[in-house]
């Protein structure tokens, strides 16, 4: 099949670039096979709900030369951590501090680094089939060219995250590709925290602006009783397209704790391929996704049970207003081995407004008898009485919308474990949902007089 | 203070108050006790502007003012207060926000700054003590998980915060243990004075031992059908409302 327009141009701009050597095969492989996947479309299962017609207007978009000098915002700077800054795709040394021992940035490699890596990308859920699924693990492993390393040996214990933040600043006239590789390994009884950022620098007014794309795809293998707790924020702004995934594998009794957050954005597709791998292993995954004005969040993730008890608990809450939508496709496939598996799913969508639309789906496949097995997914408005009690305190009708908003999404926020970001998030919140409930109270006084 | 007159209302289309008059002064406390589903909460409901409760006819006048014109936040902001038979759980929002964010709207809408957030957590730790609630439920999430006890404290907690000049207490004392009804009525005592007025509805007369009304009512079928003293209550207690039957009729 012949590939599209988009897909010769994002090849013919990833060859364009300056390339790191050790990476020269994969990049090769990977492009051979991205351009031989069908493009999805509205048959396509795993794009059913969302369109990429839009990316067909990156069709001029670049990759940055170098990057931007930007102010950080106070809230990242305040997190204890180990930064590492990326601007559009590319490096930012004078943001970012040291790095640990364990770490590097993938064109710093040394020889054995290199080694590893070449060895361990693309392996922790397998993705070498040709699907509409992994089109864009493709697409970025064409583009290998920096990335990050956090190699933990057995034992080691990280002493502060790992912290990736990427920043877009792209503007209408220069739209750019952007491409981020994070590659985790965490050797048998290691622990480490990875927090991944995902920001825009100006807040762009204009939602017809053309769109950047920024694909970032993450691999964590967890070993054998090592812990891990990842968070990714994808907050990047109106005029953003993410397309991404993380793909986390789980060793026997290791626990994984995952922190999703997604907000705004033009398109954000983000898929969890997680596997358990060996018996005993957790994973506690706590997410948001926050869509309004025009907005689409996609969220998928999967779960592989492979192995005897092994738990995993889900909660995912969206809020959708205006004419935006959401989606989310939570699958859970519990293997014919995998016996005495625990695994919740919850899934609760607030509406806020009459536009807005949310597509959820729980699939459950399920091959072994001796499971526990709960899932739920829910979409409604906001609580009528609830928003009474607020009013009738004095609080305005906005402000009692926001608290509702704010309250729904809070709770899920909650589990966020670093206070600067927490804190900073709550306040970013407060303002987005007053501000929606402002604008569809003008709406309403508009509608009511015409 | 609050004169209702002949106030006529429905609620999904069915009519549950039917010409209901009611005048309270500055400072008095008036018991409304009736049988269940008379329209006590109604009420309540229609006085504090709640949607879906329609006015057919009649007036309320707060302070001078057609009470009715007002929404329901405008009407908390001049000084109306309803504890809730049923108090709403909000989880994700702390009851410190919650109280932060209605006393900012009296305040404001008073003229008064704006408190500090040391001086208001002051003010919060203050008032929870004295109804007996521990700090640690001003960090939960409002409502969330309390006891049907506690949920009533909290309202309590909420009305000595707002410094409300009309309260209306709906059911406060239902489900309440002694302790719990001590410290919800020397709430009220504590508030009382020669401006600020009370509706109290029970069904209990043990309340109004610990709250001494000026008036009792009795509610039924939409109206007031008798008025008495505190003396009201005690018959009430011990005869039921059978013997009303001519005048609910
Ligand atoms: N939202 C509503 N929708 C439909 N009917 C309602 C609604 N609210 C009240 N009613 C009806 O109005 C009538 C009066 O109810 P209300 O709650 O005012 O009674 P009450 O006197 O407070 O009773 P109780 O002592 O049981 O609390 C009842 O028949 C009730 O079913
Ligand atoms: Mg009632």
């Amino acid at each position: 099949m012949a590939a599209n327009e988009f897909q010769q141009h994002a090849l013919s701009v990833a060859d364009s670039q300056q390339a790191n050597a050790a990476f020269a095969e994969r990049r090769a492989i990977a492009a051979e096979r991205f351009a031989a996947t069908a493009w999805p479309g509205r048959k396509t299962e795993a794009w059913k709900y969302t369109s990429l017609r839009s990316l067909q207007e990156l069709t001029e978009a670049s990759f940055a030369e170098q990057a931007k000098a930007i102010e950080l915002p106070e809230a990242v700077k305040a997190v204890d951590s180990y930064r590492l800054v990326f601007v559009d795709g590319v490096f930012q040394a004078d943001l970012s501090g040291d790095l640990p021992e364990f770490a590097c940035r993938f064109s710093e490699a040394n020889a054995e680094q290199k080694a590893f890596i070449n060895e361990k990308l693309g392996t922790v859920v397998a993705t070498q089939t040709e699907s509409a699924r992994n089109l864009f693990s493709y697409l970025n492993d064409a583009w290998l060219h920096d990335g990050v390393l956090l190699h933990l040996p057995r034992g080691a214990s990280l002493n502060k995250p790992l912290y990736l933040v990427y920043v877009s600043t792209s503007e209408a006239a220069n739209a750019t590709l952007a491409h981020q590789r994070l590659l985790v390994w965490l050797e048998d009884n290691s622990q480490a925290n990875v927090i991944e950022h995902y920001l825009s620098e100006s807040v762009a007014s204009n939602d017809d602006d053309v769109s950047s794309l920024t694909n970032g795809i993450t691999e964590i293998h967890v070993g054998q009783n090592a812990q891990l707790h990842h968070t990714r924020l994808n907050l990047e702004d109106e005029a953003h397209t993410h397309i991404g995934g993380v793909h986390l594998a789980l060793s026997r009794d290791s626990v994984a704790k995952c922190f999703a957050l997604g907000e705004g954005g033009r398109l954000k597709r983000i898929d969890y391929q997680i596997s358990h791998n060996g018996p005993g292993a957790e994973l506690i995954m706590h997410g948001a996704y926050l869509a309004r004005n025009k907005q689409l969040i996609d969220y998928h993730t999967c779960i592989e049970h492979r192995e005897p008890h092994c738990n995993s608990l889900e909660v995912i809450r969206g809020i959708v207003g205006d004419k935006a939508k959401a989606v989310f496709n939570g699958r859970i496939h519990i293997h014919q081995d995998a016996q005495k598996t625990l695994a919740e799913l919850h899934n609760r969508n607030l509406l806020t407004s009459n536009g807005a639309e949310v597509d959820t789906k729980p699939e459950l496949e399920i091959y072994a008898d001796d499971v526990k097995c709960a899932h739920g997914a829910t979409v409604s408005q906001l609580d009528e009485t609830a928003l009474y009690y607020l009013q009738s305190r004095g609080i305005e009708a906005a402000e009692a919308r926001m608290l509702l908003s704010y309250g729904f999404v809070n709770e899920v926020l909650s589990q966020l474990p670093y206070q600067p970001l927490l804190e900073s998030l709550q306040v970013r919140l407060r303002a987005r949902f007053i501000d929606e409930a402002r604008k569809s109270a003008a709406e309403k006084l508009i509608g009511e007089s015409a | 203070m609050l004169q209702i007159r002949e106030l006529v209302a429905s609620v999904e289309g069915k009519q549950i108050l039917n010409g209901l008059s009611l005048d309270i002064k500055p400072g008095e406390v008036h018991a409304i006790m009736g049988p269940n589903g008379a329209g006590k909460s109604t009420l309540g409901n229609v006085l504090t502007g709640r949607e879906g409760y329609e006015v057919i006819s009649g007036e309320v006048l707060f302070n001078g003012e057609d009470m009715l014109a007002l929404d329901i936040e405008e009407r908390a902001r001049a000084g109306l207060f309803l504890a809730f038979q049923y108090p709403v759980e909000i989880p994700g929002v702390s009851n410190m926000e919650f109280l932060k964010a209605a006393v900012d709207a009296r305040r404001s809408h008073m003229k008064q700054e704006e408190l500090s957030s040391f001086d208001f957590m002051k003010l919060a730790r203050e008032a929870s003590k004295k109804v007996s609630l521990d700090a640690a439920f001003l960090k939960r999430g409002v409502n969330e998980g309390f006891s049907g006890g506690e949920k009533k404290r909290n309202e309590i907690l909420q009305m000595m915060m707002l410094e409300p000049s009309l309260c209306v207490l709906d059911e406060t004392d239902s489900g309440l243990d002694i302790d719990a009804l001590q410290v919800v009525a020397d709430g009220v005592n504590a508030m009382r004075d020669s401006e600020r007025s009370f509706i109290v509805v029970t069904h209990y007369q043990r309340l109004l031992d610990y709250i001494i009304p000026d008036y009792v009512h009795v509610l039924a079928n939409g109206r007031i059908v008798k008025s008495g003293d505190k003396e009201l209550a005690r018959e009430l207690e011990a005869k039921g409302y059978g013997w009303l039957e001519g005048e609910v009729a």
